[in-house]
């Protein structure tokens, strides 16, 4: 997706490109590492290093300012799926004190043409990358959060949801002149 | 409409960019006869003009090269020291050329390292609540323009002053480091920026704004 005219009008590629590319990433992950456990957090890494990279491009493009609330924030990650996977996810779940709220995916081209095997069914986690990525973007932007899968269409849920809770505001790392 | 250079700082401070675009050159050549009517001094590896302004010779000029032989230091390229040539009546009439002492990447990273704590002073300074930091630095011969992303990435453009449309050129080469460096797997974050393909890209942009505007970026 290379910057062409317009801020959102991005070239794009089939999702199944993307489906199978990331397919074949999980699959050969997964034979690389024994243990499902170091698989997931492969997957973890992965998104994270995309995300404190893939932020830049997306302040660049959507040109958005700073976050003054987690509402914004989930407001913010809405656009980016649909910048960067061109899905609208529904936002959701939110706890009470407003911390903490849900991503809730339809249809998720990563999974679309995905069954797990019964021996990876109830442990792997698919798209631990898109958690991995979301906690990484925030990173960058100096917001603390943990975000994980509570529910994966894999596993038979009706939607994937993530969800995404904010621990604290990296008030060291705020540059000069934003705080 | 000139564009002399575009700077990159990285969050914490260090320079990882830079691209020198249309810097002027100012260097003169002239014939001299004994005894010279200039003063010269060492000092700082190079040898200066302290006194004695004329035909375009100006004050802080560091002399380049004695007949038309370069120096480095204090010293010619053929062994001999220049003040000795300088000083021997024999040697005149002598050429010699005189210019704006180059920078070199040490002091472009020194300079650029001040910038950041500048940028800072500035919104700490300011008698308004959030405020940011330094955006534009004006003097009487060029504008320095800085664009901070929300990343803490700095972004400077060194053009003439009268030069127009440098914030939405700053965002643009915000666009082209999210793409051309970020985007490289083999670039890695807060490193100095060695990607051909942004280089490339930086150079066209640049080259268009200076020739048709920003309106048409």
């Amino acid at each position: 997706m290379s910057r062409q005219g317009s801020k959102f009008d991005m070239k794009k590629v089939n999702s199944e490109l993307v489906t199978l590319t990331y397919g074949t990433l999980v699959a050969q992950i997964v034979k690389d590492y024994e243990n499902v456990d170091d698989v997931n957090r492969q997957l973890d890494r992965i998104g994270y290093n995309m995300g404190v990279r893939l932020i830049e491009d997306f302040l660049a493009k959507s040109g958005s300012g700073r976050c003054l609330d987690l509402r914004d924030t989930a407001d913010k990650i809405q656009t980016a799926f649909h910048m960067y996977l061109g899905i609208s996810v529904g936002i959701g779940g939110w706890s009470p004190a407003g911390d903490e709220f849900a991503i809730t995916i339809d249809s998720n081209p990563l999974t679309d043409l995905v069954e797990l095997p019964d021996e990876l069914r109830t442990t792997l986690k698919y798209c631990g990358v898109l958690c991995g990525a979301i906690r990484g973007a925030l990173e960058m932007v100096q917001l603390e959060v943990q975000c994980w899968i509570s529910q994966d269409q894999l596993k038979g849920d009706a939607n994937t949801e993530l969800r995404v809770k904010f621990i604290r505001k990296l008030e060291d790392a705020v540059p000069a002149g934003e705080d | 409409m000139v564009i002399y250079g575009v700077y990159i700082v990285s969050k914490s401070g260090g320079l990882i960019f830079n691209h020198d675009h249309n810097v002027p050159k100012y260097e003169t050549e002239k014939t001299f006869s004994y005894p010279l009517d200039i003063k010269l001094i060492y000092q700082n590896k190079s040898i200066v003009v302290v006194f004695g302004q004329r035909d375009n010779i100006n004050v802080g000029n560091v002399l380049l090269a004695v007949n038309g032989i370069a120096i480095t230091n204090r010293q010619l390229d053929d062994g001999r020291d220049v003040f000795d040539v300088i000083e021997n009546k024999e040697n005149y009439p002598l050429n010699l050329k005189f210019g704006r002492p180059k920078m070199t990447t040490n002091e472009k990273i020194f300079l650029a390292s001040m910038f950041y704590p500048l940028f800072a002073i500035a919104s700490q300074l300011s008698p308004e609540p959030k405020s940011s930091g330094i955006e534009v630095l004006e003097a009487d011969k060029f504008k320095l323009h800085c664009f901070q992303t929300l990343t803490g990435v700095k972004f400077m453009v060194v053009a003439e002053r009268t030069q127009a449309g440098m914030e939405i050129l700053l965002k643009k080469i915000y666009e082209l480091y999210a793409d051309y460096a970020l985007k490289n797997p083999f670039y890695s974050l807060e490193m100095p920026i060695r990607c051909e393909l942004f280089d490339t890209h930086l150079q066209a942009l640049l080259d268009q704004v200076e020739k048709s505007g920003i309106t048409n970026v």
